[in-house]
Formats: structure tokens, C-alpha cells, sequence
């Protein structure tokens, strides 16, 4: 029945569906939609660089214009993963270059990114219009230097926490005379000079440029002249903000602030002089995106004078040295919030700055629309994270992480499994979850129990016994991404439900009590699985005994076998 | 994970019914996981003991990856250039000695105090004494810290003084105690 309508018809019916979810059930019906959904799939999403290769994706999909890629796995941020563990983003833009020159559009998260790779996406499409990278490395600005030269029609270059090295400095200067097509342009997290005239003359001639981030080599003299040329942006980030607030400059700065109706996102301050916070506020009443995490030194009163008049905040990325008293405030002030990140402003954990569960709740109560969180504390309790659950029962995204990775509940010294319980209990539309402090089985009873959206779990130092991990792999039927570090799950749990794997994205776990022999025999009973084990001290090679525990697993699903870029210090059994 | 070849003691053990031991490497941000050392642990062990309540705790110094924080996070939330290197001295009333700081490691004042705080600690005689922090600028005057903003004063201060509040006469003495003021998070 359903073969009776045309292709043109199904394509253009299924160009409305823009989720890659609802295109992959849609290609499942039948072969026929199977055929007209690839031939029309536009973007693509891997989650995993090494569950496909990039021939299979261009075979299926000849069409595809933007692709995006993640390479390691999420604790390599916490530097838990050898730097050239993998996630070589070349072989793939070798294969498009080759199969699919239509390429616009690349976003990569943790991957391994050459100058060659950024020079070979500059000459080999010529209609590429955005490119992404966030936690990425190995590049340099002689890459950026590629793109700015020879992407025609370059709309967005948006580079987010990336480790680059400048060796020249004159990327910037790169962007021909011809460039005006820029939107967004991202550079944060360069560490070196850029030719501020290059910039200038750069933001003048685009004038679709409406996301402009800056490094701390941008100071405030050339942020007002960028401004005063630029009204029209929604986005920005400072770079430096340190002047004096007697001199011209501010003064100047202060008055096109004032003009600059349209910023409803600000963030930057990399290096700032909170006296001259004041010329911003003209601008705060319309902001719905505020980052201050980058910017230290703001004490909490300043902060605090800021964020009461962005009563509009929707999203605020701030440091803890907002104190329990400045969250107060932002309950107050900023009833529309949805996001809330507290950073630890200190590494080193020396000092007072912190939040407690006190701010927590504060929040809860001032902001139900809460729904994404993530919260570095010093402390917490069960019945501060109850009553955050009945506040705000529609977390997507729950994130705590207590400054002592083990600490019971601050007052009963209890476990506090109980709260994350009424975390999951309350939010039934909870998708990703971080527990910290001390937790017994029973908090993944209560997970396994009631977290039936969930799709990313984060674990450490938790848990008594593998049915712990067990309550986990049973219960929360939508899991993708489970990784789990220093907690007492072993060889029982993890070959439990192996099955369970492969309706998985990816499994890691370190520093837990699973032994060589399970993993070999599970990789042996799951060929559609990687099982790599990572081993960063040479104390096995060749032969190693199958009682050994292993130090760091990760197990991920893949149609194409081991993969073979891999260093000497990973196995894939 | 034991790391014999540093002679140093660095097993961690959890404490917890069914844990093993855990990770025992420093929190250094290098990979490899080099151990903190055991003197930084002994300076900071008197701040963590009286502000925070976590004594039973895993000591958080001593775990790879723990705070979760980004390594680009890491590197980057503090922007103090390596190169500058302000050391000053600093005197203070009862020490028989003086000590150095470097400014430069500092990202504002409320920093300064508490690396001052720590410097200190083994130099009270007695912590019920109130404390003002005064330093000498360009022009050879004793000023009291605190007044202009950081930047102005690391370019000035060429020495640094912790007086007993009761000597301090003639200077500022309506001001607070200058550590109890930053140490509230104002």
C-alpha cells in the first residue's frame, strides 16, 4: 500500500522529519523509505567515530552535507584517556573528499584533528560552509590559515576548548577581502595575538555576522570599535574587559554597549576588572545566555549586582565563587532559567569558595523550569536534593559533583541515595545523570527502578556489589553511554546481560574489579563489540593473566570490527 | 595503584564495605598521574581541616580526574602569565623571619590572603588576633591593601606586611580585618 506513493512524495514528506532518530526509524519500514530516506539524508550524526567507517557512511548515504563526529570517550576530559588513544578525524575527510564533494558542514568533539585534515576539508569542498570543534587537538593556526583562505563561503568557524598552537599568529589576516559571508565566529580559546586590524576590517565587511567570540588578545579599545561596527550581533564574547574605568575608552565602550540591543548572549571576560562590569548592564535585561566561567576574580558581589538584572536568563554558566548567597539571588532574579552550571573556581580545592546544597535549593524553589544542571559542591544532603526533585521535576540533565567524591549526606552522614532516588523518581524525563558522594547499591536500585529516559549515566566511587551495575543494565532500557570509574562492579555484572552492549553506544569502565578473562570472553561471545583495554604501564605484555584486574575498559558496538589505528597501549581483544 | 619506584607511600584506600583500593595517583593534570607531593598535601592539610568537613574523606588531591573538571577547564580558568614573577617579601609581627610570595601566581586579593592564610598559619602565635595587611609601594608608604584594584596594586607593592591590628595604629584602623573580609567571599 505504502509503495503507491511516488519517491518525490515520501522525500518530501520526510524532508520534515529533522531528528537523525526519526529518519533511522523511518528507514527501518521498509526497503523501499530504506532507499529514499539515504538518498536524501542531509545531516548525519555518529556518536562513535569507530561504529562505522566512513566508506559504509558514504555508500549509504551519497548525499550527506553535514556530518558529525565524536571521537573519544567522555573521560578523556578528566584526563583518564592517553592522548593518542585515537579518533583520527583524516581518514574521514580523505573518503568524503573522495566519494562526497558536497560536504558543508563538519562538527567534531574529541577527535584527533591534523593541519593536513583542515587543509585537505579547505581544498576539497568547495561548498563548505561551517565547521565546529569542541575538545579537539592537534591542530595549529596553520590549519585555521587553510580554511580562512580557501573556504569561499565560510559561514561559521566556531572553535570550542581546543588545545592549538600558534606558531605565526596571521591566521586571521587570512580571510580574503572577498570573505563576507561570516556569521559565527568563534575564537575563545586561541592562546596567541591576532591582527586586530585583520579583525576589524573582517567584522565590518560581514555583515551577517551575528556570534563573534574573542580571545584574550582582543582588548577592550578594539572590542568597542568591533561593537560600533557590528550592532547586530546576538552573540558575544569578550575577550579581555580589564581597563580603567576613568578613561576614555570605557567611556566609549560603555556607549555602544548600550546600542548593542540585539545581544541576548554574552560570555568571554577572560580577563576582567569587575569595576567595569557597569557597562554591561544596559545590556542584561535582554541576555538569555550569560558564561561568566572563564572569568575570574568577579567577587561575589559584583556578580551578584550583574545577574539581578538579567531577569530574562535562560541559560547562566558561573563560578561557585557566587556563593550560596549570590544562587539566592539568580532564584530571585532569573525566573525563566532553565540551565545552571557552578564551576569550581579554584582547582587546587584550597579556600572557602564553594556552594553548598543551600544554593541548590534556593535555585529550586526560585526557578521551576530548571531542567539542565550541573553543580561542583562542596557538600550535600538527601533532603536538599528531595526537595529539589518536587521544585523541579523536569530535569533532562542532572550533573552533581561533590568536591570529595565519597561524602555522605552532610548532616545524617548518610548515603545519599535517597536523594539521587527522588531525582530519578521526580524527573521522568531525566536523559543523563552524574551522581557523586556516597552511594550504596540502592541509589541503582532506585535508577534501574525509575529512570526510564535515561540515556547517559556517570559513575564514581559508587556502589557496594555488581548488582549495582546489574540494577543498571536491567532497568534503564533507553541507556546509550554508561561510564563508570573506581566502583566495585566486576566480571558478574559485566557479563550479566551482554546482549545488552549492543543496543548500547558505549561501555567504559576503569579502575574497577573486571579481570582479563571476562573481558576476553566476553569480546569472544560479542563480535560486534570492540572490547579495548586500555594500558597506559607496560606491566602486561604479550600473555597476561586472566585474573589480572583490568585497569580501564571501553566496549562500544561497531559494524566494522577492530579498528586499526589503534596505539600499542590499547588492546582490542 | 601503588608507584613503588617514587618511594612513596600512595595506596588509597577507600574505607567502604566491598570497595577495593582506589586510584592513588596526584591530581596533577599530567596523565601519567604523577603523586603530589607529600609536603604540598602537609601545607594544605591545616585549611582543609578547619573548612571543610570532609576528614573522612578520600583526599581529594590524591585522585586522578576527581573533580571532573575539563583539562582545557583546568589550564585555562586561571589566565596568570607563567613569566611574571612579582616575588615580594612579606614580615610579619611576632615571625623571626620573613617569607616571599609571588604575586604573580595570584589572580586577586582575596588569592593573596589565603595563599598569606597558609604562609601564616605556622607563624601565629595565637589565632585570636586580629590581622591588617599593609604593604609598601613605589614611593616607600605603607598603604593598606585593598583599595585599588589588583593589577594597580601588583605593579606597586614592593613588600608586604601582616601587623597585630592593636600596633597598626595610624593606619586605616576603621577597616575591617582584611583577611576575615576577603575569607567571607565579598
Amino acid at each position: 500500500m505504502v509503495n503507491y506513493f511516488p519517491e518525490e512524495v515520501l522525500e518530501h514528506v520526510f524532508s520534515f522529519l529533522t531528528s537523525h532518530r526519526d529518519r533511522n526509524a523511518v528507514s527501518l519500514v521498509c526497503k523501499s523509505w530504506y532507499n529514499v530516506e539515504r538518498f536524501s539524508r542531509g545531516k548525519v550524526f555518529i556518536g562513535n567515530c569507530y561504529a562505522i567507517s566512513p566508506e559504509r557512511l558514504i555508500s549509504r548515504f551519497p548525499r550527506v552535507r553535514s556530518l558529525t563526529l565524536k571521537g573519544k570517550p567522555h573521560f578523556a576530559d578528566f584526563n583518564l584517556v592517553l592522548h593518542d588513544w585515537g579518533g583520527y578525524v583524516y581518514p574521514w575527510i580523505e573518503a568524503m573528499a573522495k566519494g562526497c564533494t558536497n560536504l558543508e558542514e563538519l562538527r567534531l568533539k574529541r577527535m584527533l584533528v591534523s593541519d593536513a585534515s583542515l587543509e585537505l576539508i579547505a581544498k576539497s569542498f568547495p561548498n563548505f560552509k561551517s565547521l565546529v570543534l569542541v575538545s579537539c587537538e592537534g591542530f595549529t593556526t596553520d590549519g585555521l590559515a587553510a580554511i580562512a583562505s580557501n573556504c569561499r563561503f565560510l559561514r561559521e568557524l566556531d572553535l570550542q576548548e581546543n588545545e592549538v598552537e600558534d606558531p605565526r599568529g596571521q591566521w586571521l589576516s587570512c580571510f580574503p577581502d572577498s570573505c563576507t559571508s561570516l556569521a559565527s565566529l568563534n575564537f575563545a580559546c586561541l592562546k596567541g595575538e591576532v591582527n586586530l586590524a585583520a579583525l576589524e576590517r573582517l567584522v565590518a565587511r560581514c555583515r551577517n555576522l551575528k556570534s563573534l567570540r574573542l580571545n584574550h588578545a582582543v582588548p577592550p579599545d578594539v572590542l568597542q570599535k568591533i561593537l560600533a561596527r557590528a550592532p547586530q550581533l546576538v552573540d558575544l564574547g569578550a575577550g579581555s574587559f580589564v581597563h580603567d574605568p576613568e578613561s576614555e575608552t570605557y567611556n566609549k565602550l560603555k556607549n555602544v554597549m548600550q546600542k548593542c540591543t540585539s545581544i541576548r548572549s554574552l560570555s568571554g571576560f577572560l580577563d576582567v576588572n569587575a569595576r567595569c562590569l557597569p557597562a554591561i548592564y544596559p545590556i542584561c535585561i535582554n541576555l538569555s545566555s550569560l558564561n561568566l566561567s572563564y572569568a575570574p576574580g568577579i567577587y561575589s558581589k559584583e556578580l551578584v549586582k550583574l545577574i539581578r538584572k538579567c531577569k530574562k536568563l535562560q541559560c547562566l554558566w558561573i563560578l561557585d565563587t557566587i556563593g550560596d548567597k549570590g544562587l539566592r539571588v539568580v532564584a530571585s532574579a532569573c525566573k525563566e532559567l532553565q540551565e545552571l552550571r557552578v564551576f569550581k573556581s579554584d582547582p587546587n580545592d584550597v579556600g572557602n569558595a564553594a556552594v553548598t546544597e543551600e544554593g541548590l535549593v534556593a535555585i529550586s524553589a526560585g526557578c521551576p523550569n530548571l531542567n539542565s544542571l550541573l553543580y561542583f559542591c562542596r557538600q550535600m544532603t538527601n533532603t536538599a536534593l528531595i526537595t529539589v526533585a518536587k521544585n523541579c521535576p523536569n530535569f533532562i540533565r542532572f550533573r552533581l559533583c561533590t568536591l570529595d567524591p565519597i561524602t555522605p549526606d552532610a548532616v545524617t552522614m548518610q548515603p545519599l541515595d535517597n536523594g539521587f532516588g527522588a531525582i530519578v523518581q521526580s524527573c521522568k524525563g531525566l536523559k543523563r545523570l552524574s551522581v557523586s558522594g556516597l552511594l550504596t547499591d540502592q541509589v541503582f536500585l532506585y535508577i534501574g527502578m525509575y529512570a526510564e529516559q535515561l540515556e547517559m549515566l556517570s559513575i564514581a566511587f559508587a556502589g557496594n556489589s555488581d548488582k549495582g551495575m546489574v540494577y543498571v543494565l536491567n532497568g534503564c532500557k533507553k541507556l546509550k553511554k554508561l561510564e563508570i570509574r573506581d566502583s566495585p562492579f566486576g566480571n558478574m555484572a559485566l557479563l550479566a546481560d551482554t546482549g545488552k552492549y549492543e543496543t548500547m553506544r558505549s561501555l567504559w569502565m576503569s579502575s574497577c574489579k573486571v579481570t582479563f578473562g571476562a573481558c576476553k570472553s566476553l569480546a569472544e561471545k560479542m563480535p560486534r563489540l570492540n572490547v579495548e583495554i586500555i594500558n597506559e604501564g607496560d606491566e602486561m605484555e604479550g600473555g597476561s593473566d586472566d585474573r589480572q584486574n583490568v585497569e580501564k575498559m571501553y566496549l562500544y558496538r561497531t559494524l566494522v570490527g577492530p579498528r586499526k589505528d589503534a596505539p600499542d597501549s590499547v588492546w582490542t581483544l | 595503584m601503588a608507584n613503588d619506584d617514587l618511594g612513596l607511600e600512595t595506596e588509597l584506600r577507600l574505607g567502604l564495605p566491598g570497595v577495593g583500593a582506589g586510584a592513588g595517583a596526584g591530581a596533577d593534570s599530567d596523565a601519567s598521574g604523577l603523586v603530589e607531593k607529600n609536603e604540598k598535601k602537609r601545607m594544605f592539610s591545616h585549611i582543609s581541616d578547619h573548612r571543610s568537613n570532609d576528614s573522612k574523606a578520600v583526599n581529594k588531591n590524591q585522585v586522578v580526574g576527581w573533580p571532573p573538571v575539563c583539562s582545557y577547564r583546568r589550564k585555562n580558568s586561571f589566565k596568570r602569565d607563567e613569566g611574571s614573577k612579582m616575588y615580594v617579601k612579606v614580615s610579619m609581627d611576632g615571625a623571626p623571619f620573613l617569607r616571599k610570595i609571588n604575586l604573580g601566581t595570584h589572580k586577586n586579593y582575596w588569592d593573596l590572603v589565603l595563599a598569606l592564610e597558609n604562609l601564616c598559619e605556622a607563624l601565629k602565635d595565637d589565632d585570636n588576633s586580629d590581622y591588617v595587611l599593609i604593604y609598601e609601594d613605589k614611593d616607600g608608604d605603607w598603604m593598606l591593601a585593598g583599595d585599588v584594584p589588583w593589577e594597580m596594586f601588583c605593579e606597586s607593592c614592593k613588600k608586604l606586611r601582616i601587623k597585630k591590628k592593636a600596633d597598626a595604629k595610624g593606619i586605616g584602623l576603621h577597616a575591617k580585618d582584611l583577611l576575615k573580609r576577603f575569607s567571607k567571599g565579598e
